[in-house]
């Protein structure tokens, strides 16, 4: 998810948690390799009722949460969507849809729109199977290009999203024609971030630099086209960068996501930090999770930087990168995103985009989807057994 | 760049976007498709006069009687062609 927000940063008191994403639920139609679910995801616990979701939102809005992101796994597997948007709605959040469009139907979309849902983002997460029948016009794209008739019919600002990867970066040209068919407004392409499911597939989905540079031509091209009517969000993957990205001003200071079974996390993929406690929703109230908890404290402020971080003077920038990417990579939390290339593991990242550059990588090769690990039940393993390179 | 707004033009807030007061964070914001501007004082009392139905003349009337001061057509007729570039405004005739 691109947070587009802009905050104060301050390491004392945090400020609110402007943004608050709720992902309803893990059930999903798509079974999709690019997943930020956790790989682990068969072993979560049992869905909030409709209650406690409720409560959730009231509490949060309170405490000036304003942004809303509503997605899953498919939020439209939810029936109670209608109200909680409803809720949603009269407390004053302006409410994101984030949907692959499995499920959507006039009815609903009629009813979300009664509602007061403010915005809809159609999303591509299969990208190599999802998005291949899209771009050959089959059956996903006929479901696509309806959701989007719908979307525009009930007059939603539509946002089209399509994680990008070694696989279909090739194709952006045809991706960017398609937006404009199906009347997007704004198109995000972000690439992968490799944690969750694309870690695992990590080696196959890096895109080479020569990819990026095409693909960055064709949305030049594209941009010179069409101009503003059609706005294109392009986040180059941060590992063929020198400097970590700023991870929506540090971990625990805007961004507040609420998993189905519960569980409060200052960002989608923090549940893979070990030492990390975060509190569930049902034993304590949203503001005591957001100012209190070890898990949303715990890497707020730079108490907790090791060098070169600490005595770094970019660390109010970027606050030392993705603690994510720090622990999958260097086995460490605490260190530097080697992202940046003042760690002292930056020659994981480069090793890895060498790699990505030598083994073939191109529209020539197939895609091969066995050697892909899809989000499916079975495939599902806990993350702990992960070991860090 | 677009071209500078006229004085008969009725900008209102740009479809799907929604101004509103935030307790919180002592301000208006500007609220869009997964992100949000927050406003400072001057900014938010001209995008809450986009209401479509006044004009930009009409705006800065009104600006000048409720602050006491005259003069402000420029600096409001910048902000405005500034809110229609970044498509905070769209114009309505
Ligand atoms: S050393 Fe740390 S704080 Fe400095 S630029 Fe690199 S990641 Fe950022
Ligand atoms: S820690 Fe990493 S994965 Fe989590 S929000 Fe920050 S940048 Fe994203």
């Amino acid at each position: 998810m691109n947070a587009r927000i802009e905050a104060p940063s301050s390491a004392a008191r945090p400020g609110p948690p402007l943004w608050l994403l709720l992902e309803l639920t893990y059930r999903c139609p798509l079974h999709c390799v690019f997943c930020y679910n956790p790989t682990d995801f068969a072993n979560t616990g049992q869905e909030l009722g409709t209650d406690d979701w409720i409560r959730v939102l009231r509490e949060a809005r309170s405490l000036g949460a304003v942004q809303l992101g509503l997605s899953g796994g498919e939020p439209l597997a939810r029936e109670d969507l209608e109200p909680i948007v409803a809720q949603a709605h009269t407390l004053g959040f302006y409410i994101n849809l984030i949907t692959s469009g499995i499920g959507m139907t006039e009815a609903r979309i009629k009813a979300l729109k009664y509602a007061g849902l403010d915005h809809i983002q159609l999303s591509f997460q299969d990208s190599t199977r999802e998005l291949n029948d899209f771009l050959s016009s089959t059956r996903t794209f006929e479901l696509k290009s309806q959701v989007a008739a719908l979307i525009r019919k009930y007059d939603y600002p539509m946002v089209l999203n399509v994680v990008l990867h070694r696989l279909n970066i090739d194709h952006v040209g045809e991706i960017l024609e398609m937006a404009e068919r199906i009347g997007a407004q704004y198109v995000e392409l972000a690439n992968t971030q490799y944690y969750g499911w694309a870690w695992l597939n990590r080696d196959r989905l890096l895109p080479s630099r020569e990819q990026l540079r095409r693909a960055e031509q064709t949305l030049q091209r594209f941009r010179a086209r069409v101009g503003e009517k059609i706005k294109v969000f392009f986040v180059v993957p941060d590992y063929f960068e020198t400097r970590p990205k700023a991870c929506m001003n540090g971990l625990g200071s805007v961004f507040l996501t609420i998993t189905p079974d519960g569980t409060a996390l200052p960002c989608h993929a923090a549940r893979m930090l070990p030492g990390l406690t975060f509190p569930n929703v049902r034993e304590a109230s949203v503001q005591a999770i957001w100012y209190d908890s070890q898990g949303f404290n715990h890497f707020r402020g730079d108490g907790w930087m090791k060098e070169p971080c600490r005595s770094c003077p970019e660390k109010t920038r970027d606050f030392g990168g993705c603690r994510c990417q720090a622990y999958l990579l260097t086995g460490d939390a605490a260190n530097a995103d080697p992202v940046c290339d003042l760690s002292p593991h930056h020659h994981l990242v480069t090793e890895a985009v060498e790699r990505a550059a030598h083994s073939g990588a191109g529209s020539a090769r197939k895609p091969n989807e066995k050697v892909l690990l899809f989000r499916d039940h079975r495939s599902s393993i806990p993350v702990t057994t992960l070991q860090p390179d | 760049m677009s071209a500078a707004v006229s004085a008969t033009a009725k900008p209102a807030i740009a479809h799907g976007l929604r101004l509103q007061w935030e307790p919180a964070q002592e301000a208006h914001v500007l609220l869009y498709p997964e992100g949000m501007v927050k406003l400072n004082g001057s900014a938010a009392a001209i995008l809450s006069r986009c209401d479509g139905i006044r004009t930009l003349t009409d705006i800065v009337a009104d600006l000048e009687r409720s602050y006491g001061v005259a003069g402000l057509s420029d600096e409001v007729a910048a902000f405005i062609t500034l809110a229609v570039a970044k498509c905070w405004l769209e114009i309505r005739s």
